[in-house]
């Protein structure tokens, strides 16, 4: 790739090759976008020379929404924006609302809590690890991050009955307890798992083809990681050393031991796509150590419904909460006013906010590069345009 | 743990003395005047006190009371430190200095407290809409806001 790459830069540079802009629209409609999502890709023959997002094909206006609706029923909408990751998204809203409130939760509410949003960031990991293989044309390593992803939905579906959108997490506890055998249903698939992140990593992550395509690609320094906000293995793939899991500990993830993964360009650049991808899979094994260490704590027996509140109508107040996402970071800023209808939710999500970075890491590569990095920011469009 | 916000209030009113920065205990928060937005901001961003390298959100914000808001929430990865800005402006002058090259997210952020809820940003290279078509009327986040009937012939309201 980088030598092509050099060829016609330097063709390009000498005069001998003649070339002209080119605008080109990749998408709404396009399975590398991951959803509907416009890139106007202004090109130089097949390197890109700048690219203009146009988001908002699936607005609909969340935030406008929320304000009509009472906190509680609010919660159903937060499953829709990042719908890879449900469980996260009500995660984090039931956190502000209960900080607004100031609430606790109950122990037993706290460890499922905790399980369900690692499970759920082993099942949204799988869609991007297998989605980026295909982005790249790795097809086979898809069905097995499939194939895992489905035990996940399926112990969610035993204990709340949906697979994609739970309204699960509410605010002061959760809409049901767990299933009988949910501890072993846990336990079970954590040991199917495991041997997964080695097929993978045989299949696709140490794969010549794959290296070729993803490492020295869309490098992302630190400094410019930071100024544009990026968050989750974004960030960290460019070797900064955040997680809000632990830098700023919400929940009770400050009881278990676990690491942070962070990239270090073993293949190609720091920050390159390789380094994204593999902070993902690295991410999934300390999942499975936090739901290990949750599930030998975890109490047997405890009331989930006993801190939900009768009546949500939070004193007048603001506060902006941030949880660790499968993506990064997502925000609510929250004001109340004192009745029962937020007053405002603004909602920062991860996938939007990453996103936004595209142009500066696109610059000056090849079309076919540009899906290796826009497989590797790993958006969920539902949450761009919420 | 870092700086309350208290005590960052009165840091940066010994440096800016004129600017009239009020520490809101509520929220907490510091009320800044529009005018002197980006100097704050750039001040927080480089000081080596302060260091708010992140702007975590930026949101636009309508109060329902004439005046429109931009809450800017900072973040201090290196000092652990968290800050809250406030701007407050009548919603018939709703302009703001654009804060987009001292954190580059503000791009997009500044965009879209723009599309939704109808605040300009002076000085933004590409102030345009980014959630709703271009072609959309006022901005639906005003608490105002009436939903247009018709959309290039389709009905709106269903």
């Amino acid at each position: 790739m980088t030598e092509n790459l050099d060829v016609l830069r330097q063709g390009i540079a000498s005069g001998r090759l003649k070339t002209d802009e080119l605008v080109l629209n990749m998408g709404p409609q396009h399975p590398s976008t991951h959803g509907v999502l416009r890139l106007e890709l202004v090109l130089d023959g097949e390197i890109v020379v700048k690219i203009i997002p146009s988001m908002g094909y699936l607005h609909r206006c969340f935030e406008k929404h929320a304000e009509a609706m009472t906190y509680p029923q609010v919660v159903p909408y937060t499953d829709r924006m990042d719908y890879l990751a449900a469980m996260n998204n009500n995660h984090g809203y039931a956190l502000a609302v209960e900080r607004l409130l100031g609430i606790e939760v109950p122990e037993r509410v706290e460890y499922i809590r905790v399980i369900m949003a690692e499970l759920q960031r082993i099942a949204s990991h799988l869609v991007a690890i297998g989605t980026f293989g295909m982005d790249v044309g790795a097809f086979t390593p898809f069905l097995y991050c499939f194939r895992d992803r489905e035990y996940i939905l399926d112990i969610f579906e035993r204990t709340c009955g949906a697979r994609l959108l739970y309204n699960y997490i509410w605010v002061g506890g959760l809409s049901h307890d767990v299933h009988d055998g949910f501890e072993r249903d846990v336990a079970d698939f954590i040991r199917k798992f495991r041997p997964t992140v080695t097929e993978v990593n045989n299949l696709l992550n140490y794969n010549k083809i794959f290296i070729e395509r993803t490492a020295h690609v869309g490098v992302l320094p630190a400094d410019v990681a930071v100024s544009y906000g990026c968050s989750g293995p974004m960030l960290r793939g460019s070797g900064v050393d955040w997680d809000l899991r632990r830098d700023d500990p919400y929940s009770i993830y400050d009881r278990f031991d676990w690491n942070v993964i962070v990239g270090d360009g073993a293949a190609g650049t720091l920050g390159d796509c390789w380094d994204r991808h593999m902070v993902r899979v690295g991410e999934m094994e300390e999942s499975c150590r936090i739901i290990e260490q949750a599930l030998e704590s975890f109490p047997a027996a405890g009331d989930i419904a006993e801190a939900i509140p009768k009546r949500i109508r939070p004193p007048k107040g603001e506060i902006y909460t941030r949880v660790e996402n499968p993506r990064g970071e997502l925000g609510y800023y929250l004001i109340s006013d004192g009745s029962a209808n937020p007053f405002r939710l603004k909602v920062r999500g991860p996938s939007f906010v990453n996103l936004s970075v595209i142009d500066e890491i696109s610059r000056g590569h090849l079309i076919a590069d540009l899906v290796a990095i826009l497989g590797s920011i790993d958006i969920v469009l539902g949450e761009v345009d919420r | 743990m870092g700086k309350t916000h208290e005590e960052i209030c009165t840091y940066l009113s010994e440096l800016f003395p004129d600017a009239g920065l009020e520490y809101d205990d509520a929220v907490p928060c510091i009320n800044v005047p529009p005018a002197l937005i980006r100097e704050i901001a750039l001040q927080v961003r480089d000081d080596a006190e302060l260091a708010f390298d992140t702007l975590m959100c930026l949101s636009g914000v309508d109060f329902g009371d004439g005046t429109l808001g931009v809450v800017y929430h900072l973040d201090s990865m290196s000092l652990r430190q968290k800050l809250t800005l406030k701007v407050t402006i009548p919603v018939a002058e709703a302009c703001v200095p654009t804060v987009e090259r001292v954190w580059r997210i503000a791009e997009w952020h500044e965009r879209e407290a723009y599309d939704l809820v109808g605040i300009v940003f002076q000085g933004h290279g590409d102030l345009r809409r980014i959630l709703l078509p271009e072609d959309w009327e006022g901005h639906p986040l005003r608490k105002d806001y009436q939903v247009q009937e018709f959309y290039n012939g389709m009905k709106v309201p269903y």
